[in-house]
Order: structure tokens, then C-alpha cells, then sequence
């Protein structure tokens, strides 16, 4: 008898917390997301003149062309695929994931050194390390503003622009420490790439 | 460099800053004292008292409230796994998920109703937005106040005070302390940019080959990441936890998710010292542990900043190791947030710990071996206090008296409810399964790493599970559908119950007896456990119990691989 009075005590107990922490906050939260900051809570995704969505301003997109400022390696190719070869279903939900590799794990570097030259054209890049090193999302959407400088001369090249045409787009796309401190700054890939579109096209 | 070690600087001063108010707030609110928002909680809590079936709250024994812990944790944990079983067939469920597998809901649901949030599965195809939210996000509240409940308990004892009632200690950490900073840090994070919607991913072209698309995860996310910081639970809603950028995405949310992990932990410390009117032994246990936690940092951050000598050769020059650690953290808050969360047994990564240099993974190993680097929720300072009776226990042996802790004497019952807790639970339930699993490596470990790291995948997620932390060597094959999955299901469940519940028995009843005791008046002989001195010799307890134990495995893991890296592969 103590016991199923136990039991049940435990059980509406959990019911009524369920009800308060598990319904009534997060509907609270919804509420006043979706009402005060909508861009936010539905992904800060971004629109073209067009109105369709071109991509989330806080997710990065697959770049490895020469004409475009390239991201850092994705183990997920940023989430996206072909929907013709799209074997495993990702674009029905999206994924994330890293490489997990360990320091000693000699895929590590087998993998940095089949990666093709950034210097396809020969403009004298130095590859930067964060362009080596795969990110811990693979949604990574920055790279480094010296990953970014390193790529000016390549894609003005393939670009037929001149590099100063470009320059001041990396500082318009990049992105501070939190009140200057908190954090590293970035080079937004995916906003300097519809960027340079525009200037562009 | 020198800007990431202020980085680093200026977000532990803001934590040591909040210590103060909200470990007073703390004590008031489960000392039953007045506080401002009183005539806003005090119908709600009625409410909940009276239609959860809670009674008057009368204070339990030792056995009472430990039945009331299992008791109440068993039910939650069966509401969640029917949950997630029935997922399928139940709404919110934009992209059409199915059942789990029956391991992977039974692991997923003993590691969050143990705090420990463990995933062996992707969120993103695994778990429905109903089952995160109306599952998993419900643990999350209810297993951390569960953990603050038993340390206010043993408080409570260890000061001489009745225990409490457990379910009125359980609702008072939701309703006041877990529920309104959750409620304030999560709209914080969503106008920081964390999605907080029902809405299914959303499917664009990419831009540099329209041909090619990319599928953009969303979901309630906002509401969960806050309490899963803040309750040292850990779980992300998406596979790559705080590294995936709608979790985490600048600065601003990535320091509000380091000072929620933290703000519990440190402020529990100061709680004690309110509740044993003695403020100046918090202080110097605080302090103890903020040395322990800074050696950390230190070690993790100079091995992670020199970078992989490798990689160094290719690049033609010094460099952080970036792998699995996003731009916008860099090395200083990866690893601050990486020693932060082993510490405090949160478990949440915004880095990938498996591809930190070896000596930063051997950190954020020690810590899940020791524990009180601020520790779980609640249950940390709790360990940190069964530390100081073993030091109280081995002064006195060395002294010649019989122990006294807080007036009180330590006796056979306390040195083996401690030693059992601290010395035994804890090893066994991680060395023993990793033995097991190394034994048949190929039939049940499946490590995604040659070498001595493979080794410390396992003991990792044996110590993560055990610790209740739930971090991971992630490269681990231990979800479905990969062949080990099973046994890696199976086998941390049993650390995951070990670590959680024989210690929270021995607790209780370390704090029960303790209660009960007669208080024996200090003399000149007391051996005084609020001096550097003592506090001294407690770290070396702490530090040399865990050296012995587990160097051994830390030598053939990770000091091991940083040899081979620095021998040249």
C-alpha cells in the first residue's frame, strides 16, 4: 500500500511539472519568439530581390569554385547534396557532424594533403589553417579574415575584377567579437559570396 | 594570444561576480527565508503542491527521500520513453521520423533522466520535435532539480538539519531558480539568432550550383539550449550540440551558455557556506577548486594554441588546432568551453573534444575522473564535501584523534559511505566495461581511431557515462545503425545508473546519519577544517585518489599518443 501511494505521487508529481516545464514554457516561448523576433526564430533565413530564401545568415553553403570565397572542409558538404544522388535522405532533415578525427589519426593528414591547392591559379596564395582543418558543425559559416585576404587575388582573377573592388566587401561581411572580447572574428562566406553576386553577377 | 587569455579572464570574473548573489539567493529560497518574487511563486507552487499530490511536505528520513528520488525518477523517465516510442505516431513531427530502435530510446532515456545526456543518435534524424521538446526538454528541468534537491539534502544533514521533503525541494529548484533564468536566457538567445519554431527544415539551392541543395535543420530550439546549459545537462538538439551555429551562434550566446553551465555549480559552494554559517571555508573550497579549474584551462589551452606539430609542417608555421572547432570560438573559447563543460558534467561541446591535442583531451579526462571541478548539478558539491570528511578521515589518522567534520564526528559508517561513493562507484563503473569492451575490440568498441587514442575513446565514454557528463570521443561507432551500437547502448546504461544512483543513495544517508549525530564541542585539539592548511590537504586528496586510480589509463591514452605526436607519427 505505501508503495502504490508512492507510485502514485510520483507520477502525478511528474505530471504537473511535465505540464508547467514541458508545455506551458515552451508555448510561452514560442509565442513571444515568433511575435517579437520572427527573422530570428525562423532561422535568420535571407531572401533575394525575388523574395525566395537563398540560405541562413548563421549557416554556411558549399564553396569550392574559384570565382567564390571558399569555405572551410565540411564532412556534411554543409548539409547539402544532389537530389538525384541523395541516397541517405539528408536533405529531408539536414545533418551536422565533424570529422572527429584524433591529432594522430593519420586520415588527418592523408586528407589535408589530397585537398586540391588553393592556389589553382597561381597567385601566390598561403593556405591558412582554418582552411585545413574541417569545422565542428560542418555548417561552419566563417572562415578567418586571413583566409579571406589570401583568396582576394585568386577570385579577382577568375572574376576579371580588380582586388580593390573586392576588398572592402570582407570588411562590410565580417563579423566581431561579441562587445569586441567574446569570441573571434569572421568572414561571414556565404553574405560575402551573395556580395560579390551582386557586384557581380 | 594574449587577447584569448582575456577572453578567458573576464568570463571567469563575471562568474566569480555572480557566486555571491546567487548562491544567497540560493540559500534563501531553500532555507524557506522571504524572497522578492514570494507572491508570485508561492500560488503557483501551491498549485503544484496540491494537484501533484504532494502533501505538506513534511521532512523524510533517509530512506523516504531516497525513495522518493527513485521513485519520481522512474516515472518521468517511463512518460519520456513512451514518448519517444510512440513518436511516429504523435504530432510534431515535420519530417516524418519513425520509431527508434528500442536500445537507443532505453540509452536515451536513462542518460537524461540521469543528467547526463549522452547521444548515441543525430538529432536532427532520430528525435521529433514532441520528443525533444515535450521529452527530453522535460528531463532536462526535472533531472537537474532532482541533482540540487540531493545536495541541498545533504547540506541540510552535513549542517545538522532534517533532510526536507524531496518533492518540495524538487518543485522549489524548478519553479525558482531553473524556470525564470531559463525563461530570461532563452529569449536572450533566440534575439541572438537561436530558432525557436515548429516549422519543418527548410530546403534551398545553394548558391554556387543551384543544381545542389542544402537542407536547413530548424526546430524549438531556443527554450531547450537554455536549460540544457544551465542544468549541466548537455544534450544537443542537433548532432553537433553548441558547435552547430543555430545552438551557438556568436559570441554573445556562446558566454551566456559558459556563465549558465557555471552559475549553479559555483553559487551551490557559496549556498553551503550560508547554510554552515561559515562563509570563509566556502571561500577556500571555492578557492581549491578555482585553482584545480585554472590548471586546467592553462594545460588544455597551450596544448590546443601550439596546435598539431604535423599540421604546423604543412602550414609552414605555428598554429591553434582548429579541427572540429569553429572560426567564430577559436582556440580560447573552444577551450574554455571544453574544460567548463567536463567540469561542471554539463556535457554540451562547441568543440569536437575527440580532436583535441592529447593533452587537452587528458584535461577534460581528469575531469570527468575527479568530479568537483565544480561538478554535476548539485551532486558535485556534494562530492567535493564526501572529499573533505576522507581528508578530515586522513588528518585525523595521521594526527591521532578521531575526526571531527562540522562539529560532528566521522565515524566507520562515514568512512565507508564516502570511500564507497568516491573511491569504489566511480572506477568500477568506468575501468571495468572498458576492460570488457578493449578485450573484444573488434566485436564491440568500434574506435574510428588507431592507436593509444582508440583506447581513450572507450575509457571516455565509460568516464563521460559514469561522470553523468555525456560528452564523447564522438568518432565512436556507438550509434545505431553501426554493429557495436547494441553493447555501447547497453553497457554505458549500467555505468549511467551506477554513476548516478548507488552515489546518491550513499548521499543521503552519509547526510542522515550525519544529522542525527549529537554536535561535540570544539577544543583546542579540533583540527579546524576552514584553513588553508586543511583545504591544502584536501587537494592533495583529491588530486593523488585520482592520480592513483586512473594514471594509469591517462598513460596509456593520451600521454601516450602526445609522446607518438611529438616523436613525429
Amino acid at each position: 500500500m505505501n508503495l502504490l501511494k508512492e507510485t502514485v505521487r510520483a507520477l502525478r508529481a511528474t505530471l504537473v511539472l511535465w505540464v508547467l516545464v514541458a508545455v506551458i514554457y515552451p508555448v510561452i516561448l514560442l509565442v513571444v519568439s515568433q511575435v517579437v523576433f520572427p527573422y530570428q526564430a525562423n532561422g535568420s533565413l535571407m531572401t533575394n530581390a525575388q523574395g525566395q530564401v537563398v540560405g541562413s545568415a548563421l549557416i554556411g553553403q558549399p564553396f569550392t569554385r574559384d570565382r567564390y570565397f571558399n569555405g572551410r572542409p565540411s564532412t556534411t558538404r554543409y548539409s547539402s547534396a544532389d537530389p538525384q544522388t541523395d541516397r541517405t535522405g539528408l536533405l529531408k532533415t539536414g545533418i551536422s557532424g565533424a570529422s572527429n578525427l584524433a591529432p594522430s589519426h593519420p586520415a588527418l593528414l592523408e586528407r589535408m594533403q589530397a585537398k586540391p591547392s588553393p592556389d589553382s591559379q597561381g597567385v601566390g596564395m598561403k593556405p591558412t589553417a582554418d582552411l585545413l582543418y574541417s569545422s565542428g558543425s560542418s555548417l561552419d559559416p566563417h572562415i578567418t579574415p586571413e583566409a579571406a585576404r589570401a583568396q582576394i587575388d585568386r577570385v579577382a582573377r577568375a572574376r576579371g575584377l580588380q582586388p580593390n573592388q573586392i576588398d572592402p566587401l570582407i570588411a562590410q561581411n565580417t563579423e566581431g567579437r561579441f562587445l569586441g572580447i567574446f569570441g573571434e572574428p569572421g568572414v561571414n562566406v556565404l553574405k560575402l559570396n551573395l556580395a560579390l553576386e551582386q557586384l557581380q553577377p | 594570444m594574449l587577447q584569448g587569455w582575456i577572453q578567458i579572464a573576464l568570463t571567469l570574473l563575471i562568474i566569480l561576480l555572480l557566486t555571491p548573489p546567487l548562491g544567497g539567493y540560493m540559500a534563501r529560497v531553500f532555507s524557506g527565508s522571504e524572497t522578492r518574487l514570494d507572491r508570485l511563486f508561492i500560488p503557483l507552487e501551491q498549485l503544484i503542491y496540491r494537484w501533484g499530490g504532494m502533501g505538506s511536505l513534511v521532512d523524510m528520513t533517509g530512506w523516504q527521500y531516497i525513495r522518493a528520488v527513485l521513485f519520481s525518477n522512474l516515472a518521468m523517465a517511463l512518460l519520456v520513453f513512451m514518448v519517444i516510442m510512440f513518436q511516429g505516431l504523435l504530432p510534431l513531427n515535420p519530417t516524418g521520423l519513425g520509431s527508434p530502435t528500442w536500445d537507443t530510446a532505453l540509452h536515451t532515456v536513462i542518460s537524461f533522466v540521469t543528467n547526463t545526456d549522452q547521444q548515441h543518435y543525430a538529432g536532427e534524424t532520430t528525435y521529433s520535435y514532441l520528443s525533444q521538446g515535450l521529452g527530453l526538454g522535460f528531463l532536462f528541468f526535472t533531472s537537474a532539480a532532482t541533482g540540487m534537491a540531493v545536495a541541498i539534502a545533504f547540506i541540510r544533514g552535513l549542517t545538522g538539519r532534517p533532510l526536507g521533503n524531496f518533492y518540495g525541494d524538487w518543485t522549489l529548484a524548478i519553479t525558482r531558480i531553473l524556470l525564470p533564468i531559463s525563461l530570461v536566457g532563452a529569449v536572450i538567445l533566440v534575439a541572438a539568432g537561436v530558432p525557436e519554431t515548429l516549422a519543418a527544415p527548410v530546403v534551398v539551392p545553394t548558391l554556387e550550383d543551384a543544381t545542389v541543395q542544402q537542407a536547413i535543420a530548424l526546430g524549438p530550439v531556443a527554450h531547450f539550449e537554455i536549460i540544457k546549459m544551465l542544468g549541466e545537462n548537455g544534450g544537443g538538439f542537433f548532432a553537433s550540440n553548441s558547435a552547430h551555429p543555430f545552438e551557438n551562434p556568436n559570441g554573445l550566446t556562446n558566454l551566456l551558455q559558459i556563465v549558465a553551465m557555471m552559475a549553479i555549480p559555483t553559487a551551490l559552494i557559496y549556498t553551503y557556506g550560508i547554510f554552515a554559517n561559515n562563509r570563509r571555508q566556502a571561500w577556500l573550497i571555492y578557492a581549491m577548486v578555482f585553482g584545480i579549474y585554472l590548471g586546467c584551462i592553462g594545460v588544455a589551452a597551450i596544448a590546443e594554441y601550439q596546435g598539431n606539430p604535423a599540421v604546423n609542417a604543412l602550414l609552414g608555421g605555428p598554429h591553434p588546432n582548429l579541427e572540429g572547432k569553429e572560426v567564430r570560438f577559436g582556440w580560447a573559447q573552444s577551450v574554455l568551453y571544453a574544460v567548463t563543460t567536463t567540469g561542471t558534467m554539463c556535457g554540451a561541446v562547441n568543440a569536437m573534444h575527440d580532436s583535441f591535442m592529447p593533452l587537452g583531451g587528458a584535461v577534460l579526462l581528469t575531469n570527468l575522473f575527479l568530479q568537483i571541478v565544480w561538478g554535476g548539478q548539485g551532486t558535485g558539491t556534494a562530492y567535493l564535501f564526501a572529499y573533505l570528511i576522507l581528508a578530515v578521515f586522513v588528518t585525523g589518522l595521521m594526527v591521532g584523534r578521531t575526526p571531527e567534520f562540522l562539529g560532528r564526528k566521522i565515524e566507520q559508517r562515514e568512512v565507508v559511505l564516502t570511500s564507497l561513493l568516491i573511491l569504489l562507484v566511480h572506477p568500477i563503473a568506468i575501468l571495468i566495461p572498458a576492460a570488457v569492451t578493449l578485450a573484444f575490440s573488434e566485436q564491440l568498441a568500434g574506435t574510428s581511431n588507431p592507436g593509444f587514442h582508440g583506447l581513450s575513446q572507450v575509457i571516455y565514454e565509460y568516464a563521460s557515462a559514469a561522470a553523468n557528463n555525456g560528452s564523447g570521443f564522438e568518432g565512436l561507432a556507438d550509434s545505431q545503425p553501426a554493429p557495436t551500437a547494441l553493447w555501447w547502448n547497453l553497457s554505458t546504461s549500467v555505468s549511467l545508473l551506477a554513476g548516478r544512483y548507488i552515489p546518491m543513495i550513499a548521499l543521503v544517508l552519509l547526510a542522515d546519519g550525519m544529522s542525527r549525530k549529537p554536535p561535540v564541542p570544539m577544543t583546542a585539539g579540533t583540527l579546524r577544517t576552514d584553513t588553508g592548511l586543511f583545504i591544502g590537504v584536501t587537494a592533495g586528496v583529491i588530486l593523488i585518489m585520482g592520480a592513483l586510480t586512473f594514471f594509469p589509463v591517462l598513460a596509456l591514452g593520451p600521454i601516450a599518443e602526445a609522446f607518438q605526436i611529438g616523436g613525429g607519427l
